[in-house]
């Protein structure tokens, strides 16, 4: 250590000179990238690899965003939180590699015909950390909590379609009229007042989790301290440095312990996409939460292997104010403006990350719901672009009478750039004179919500359960966030009517239809649907990209590094030197 | 002596409170709260949320509150980050922040004054000049370029030292506090050698030399010791600076100190947290300029806090 340091101080004058020459080493030749190479990994039956394959530190290094603002499952927030949570605790059910719902903390459960009686049997090897068994009764207090208002729990809305549910959010009932009963230690009743055919997959989120009563007891709030935390996952908390890093560990009570290879995960907080990129550069990651939007070439000349790109179940969108001029009452203008967009060039030159061009609000990729594409999706750019001067004319805009219009985003490179092209066209095909204003985060936030001060802005959403509704819901006139101001009787109507459906096929229809209604209204401008874009050594194996983009450690492990000729395996050898003072303070 | 520092201390607590008052409110101007976000809370847990944080309540209401936390020297809750009270997230991170910027901080003066005292001694002539280009260089390149750089050279093309992450271990502070310090060495490299060009003429030195004491004796106990005091009035403000951390430097080699807090906590409205850090800041800065002048007075003999006292 002490050599190195001396060394970098010796060095230094050498990159004094490189900045004042105004050179980055960066600029000349890319640094060869340093990918370790990995021997084939065999499976035997049980789809477990071959031990020998096996490296011997099963350590899983992990960039993950933001510091997360609790681990509590119930109140947290975020991608972030929930990837740490969903390696700390095990719902009634979880995810596969394949992004598929499987048993979880219940090995098995029952349907009633009418759909609305869901009958859980959990697996009676559940323990928590500590040895305690994972009982019905656990489930039954910590759903309670989730709805109890003075928990203050960010999604108690998760368990909305359970009965009761609603009333006691709103502080109408007491928790304990929740509609869930503990048959006995292993049997978990749920009533829903209405079906909710995604409601298996709604168990996979971290609010509906259980919590360990007697540790919430005993230590309060302090109850997800490292030390104090007990959790029923393949993982338990072992530390937590604020801002640089969580370790979790494996949980020897986990009922399927035997299963896990990894034996800890540490994940690394990152406020900047550059920062975790040369991380991983350096060999102390495994594999990063995103990459820098402006190394895609790079990256695919460089580190192809190591670089997932895959669509993701969210869709990045402009929204009209509707409450107010000039788009209150013009369908015909905000047709005209989301024709004039060419989707193509946004994600083929702007975002550059194989987004993938949309014309709906919800994303491809459900089992069984299809968008309903509208009727421009099959056109060219230039007859959509016909049609968009067509209507703009009709709206009564003209070169001498141009629209004048606001596009609010809040401040980020990304939707500045995005913010930029779109003014562009609207300028190149209609004449519209755009005004961008950017906004901090919560300043924009606030002002979407009054309604006051915007005309066009930026939205975005990444569905919470695998179902067009998490999409659709969002537009319902008395929704917290129909920033758009969408107030469609026969919309609302509609939702009321997906809510209450118990026929699956008869329900899809009416989300089509829904979805139909709201692109005819054209309340948004969709742009594209977002994909998650990452770095996976290939020394990781058993991570599988998914449309949920869940990741469960648990099924994942780290396999050996092929013996190749010399060069190679030196580099390898240096970059794991850091890896390990990681690993063992 | 006493007095003076009685003084001093009793002067301290309205700035302090000023300043209090001043962040308390300036915060509370930003539009938006710590609880919003892009999912919209349902109404009664946002309104439970508030009663909990006392948000519910008028705020001068708060503001009182919040002194009367003060002055039990509990800053509360975070907003932002929910298992922890800021009294948690300062005595975790300052430590980080203090050690990193005390190093830089060392660092800086072990190498900015020789060499200022170098060039003072060859003023105009090229050494001079070579040296404090350089130092001009290593002002205007903001620790933004020079730590990627520092990264790319040293962790990434080189692989002898992390490209980031913290412990506490020399090999992870060796870039972030060259990156802290290399400006700093720059500002004091300059500062030292202008102040001893001027002292160098002054007609002590003058004496001294005429007096026929050796070179050696005239620089470091007659030349360096005077012109060291415009470096120490430099240094107040500068090591309150430094030591509570850099928001760029934190960022770049994922820091955990409190550098960051000032922009994260405001962007979060993490109000408590915002309101913890500055007021830490603010009395680092009023604890520094006291020493600066205790400092200045043992440095320059015709600086005596207690004149009045003695003469009275």
């Amino acid at each position: 250590m002490a050599v190195a340091g001396l060394r970098a101080l010796l060095a230094l004058s050498a990159v004094a000179l490189l900045a004042a020459c105004g050179g980055s080493p960066a600029d000349g030749e890319p640094a060869p990238s340093r990918l370790p190479q990995v021997v084939e990994v065999v499976l035997d039956e049980q789809g477990r690899p071959e031990p020998s394959l096996l490296a011997e530190r099963q350590v899983l290094l992990r960039g993950n965003g933001e510091e997360p603002q609790t681990l509590d499952p119930h109140l947290a927030e975020g991608v972030p939180a929930a990837n740490i949570l969903r390696d700390l605790f095990e719902g009634l059910t979880t995810t596969a590699p394949d992004g598929r719902i499987i048993p979880g903390a219940a090995i098995h459960w029952d349907i009633s015909r009418d759909g609305l009686t869901y009958t859980f049997y959990l697996d009676p090897a559940g323990r928590w950390s500590n040895g305690d068994p994972v009982t019905a009764a656990d489930f039954v207090w910590s759903w309670q909590r989730v709805v109890d208002p003075s928990t203050g729990a960010a999604y108690a809305r998760m368990l909305a379609p359970v009965v009761n549910a609603e009333a006691i959010l709103s502080a109408e009932r007491p928790p304990e009229d929740l509609g869930v009963t503990a048959l006995n230690d292993t049997t978990f009743q749920v009533q829903l007042s209405s079906p909710t055919p995604y409601f298996l997959g709604l168990l996979t989120h971290p609010t509906t989790f259980p919590v360990h009563q007697a540790s919430l007891e005993t230590y309060g709030s302090a109850h997800v301290r490292p030390g104090n935390l007990v959790s029923n996952g393949a993982f338990v908390l072992d530390d937590w440095q604020v801002r640089s890093r969580i370790d979790v560990v494996r949980n020897p009570h986990f009922r399927l312990v035997d299963e896990v290879l990894i034996e800890q995960v540490t994940f690394f907080p990152f406020e900047d996409e550059n920062t975790e990129f040369n991380r991983f550069r350096a060999g102390d990651l495994h594999w990063t939460y995103q990459v820098p939007s402006n190394q895609f070439r790079w990256l695919e000349q460089n580190m192809a292997e190591a670089l997932h790109v895959s669509p993701w179940f969210g869709t990045y969108f402009f929204s009209f104010n509707l409450t107010r001029e000039p788009f209150r009452d013009s369908v015909e203008l905000r047709q005209a403006l989301n024709l004039a967009i060419d989707r193509e060039i946004l994600t083929q030159r702007v975002t550059r990350f194989g987004e993938i061009p949309t014309f709906t609000l919800v994303p491809p990729g459900l089992p069984d719901y299809q968008p309903p594409e509208p009727e421009h999706a099959e056109w060219t750019q230039a007859e959509r672009e016909a049609r968009a001067r067509e209507l703009y004319a009709r709206a009564g805009f003209s070169d001498s009478n141009p629209l004048v219009v606001e596009l609010r985003y809040n401040t980020s490179e990304n939707h500045r750039k995005i913010a930029v092209a779109v003014a562009a066209m609207w300028k190149q095909t209609l004449g519209v004179q755009t005004r961008l204003v950017n906004e901090e985060f919560r300043v924009f936030l606030q002002n979407r919500a009054q309604r006051r001060v915007t005309q066009v802005f930026r939205s975005g959403w990444i569905g919470d359960y695998q179902d067009a509704f998490t999409f659709l819901e969002l537009f319902h006139s008395e929704h917290g966030r129909n920033d758009a101001g969408y107030n469609n009787p026969r919309f609302d109507r509609l939702l009321d009517q997906i809510a209450s459906e118990r026929i699956p096929s008869r329900r899809r229809n009416l989300m089509v239809e829904a979805e139909r209604m709201l692109l005819a209204d054209q309340v948004i401008l969709p742009v594209f649907t977002y994909v998650t874009k990452r770095l996976v050594d290939p020394r990781l194996q058993g991570w599988q990209e998914n449309v949920m983009d869940q990741h469960l450690s648990r099924h994942m492990f780290l396999v050996r590094e092929r013996t190749v000729d010399v060069a190679p395996a030196e580099t390898a050898d240096d970059q794991e030197n850091p890896t390990e003072d990681e690993t063992e303070s | 002596m006493l007095n003076y520092s009685l003084k001093r201390l009793a002067s301290a607590i309205p700035t302090l409170f000023l300043l209090i008052t001043f962040a308390f409110f300036l915060i509370r101007i930003a539009p938006g709260g710590p609880f919003d976000g892009e999912r919209a809370l349902p109404p009664d847990i946002e309104a439970n949320l508030a009663a909990k944080y006392h948000l519910d309540e008028p705020l001068p209401m708060q503001y009182l509150r919040y002194l009367w936390q003060i002055v039990r020297l509990d800053f509360g809750p975070s907003f932002h980050y929910l298992d922890w009270t800021v009294n948690d997230l300062i005595a975790q991170g300052a430590p980080v922040s203090f050690t990193l910027g005390g190093l830089a901080l060392l660092l800086a003066l072990a190498i900015g004054i020789p060499i200022g005292a170098w060039a003072a001694l060859r003023q105009n002539r090229p050494g001079d000049y070579a040296v404090m280009s350089i130092a001009m260089v290593g002002i205007s390149i903001p620790n933004f370029v020079v730590a990627p750089l520092l990264i790319l050279l040293f962790a990434i093309s080189l692989g002898w030292l992390p490209a980031g992450g913290w412990e506490f271990s020399p090999s992870r502070m060796v870039l972030p506090v060259i990156t802290l310090a290399l400006p700093m060495i720059a500002y004091i490299a300059r500062i030292t050698r202008g102040s001893m060009i001027e002292v160098l003429r002054s007609s002590f030195i003058r004496t001294a030399r005429a007096k026929g004491l050796p070179e050696k004796e005239i620089l470091f106990n007659h030349a360096l010791k005077p012109a060291l005091l415009p470096v120490i009035s430099y240094l107040g403000p500068a090591a309150a600076g430094i030591l509570t951390g850099s928001v760029v430097v934190e960022r770049i080699f994922t820091i955990p100190g409190i550098g960051s807090y000032f922009v994260q906590g405001a962007l979060n409205r993490d109000y408590t947290l915002v309101m913890g850090v500055v007021i830490l800041y603010g009395i680092l800065i009023i604890l520094f300029n006291y020493l600066v002048d205790l400092i200045y007075a043992w440095l320059d003999p015709r600086i005596r806090y207690d004149d009045q006292e003695a003469g009275a």
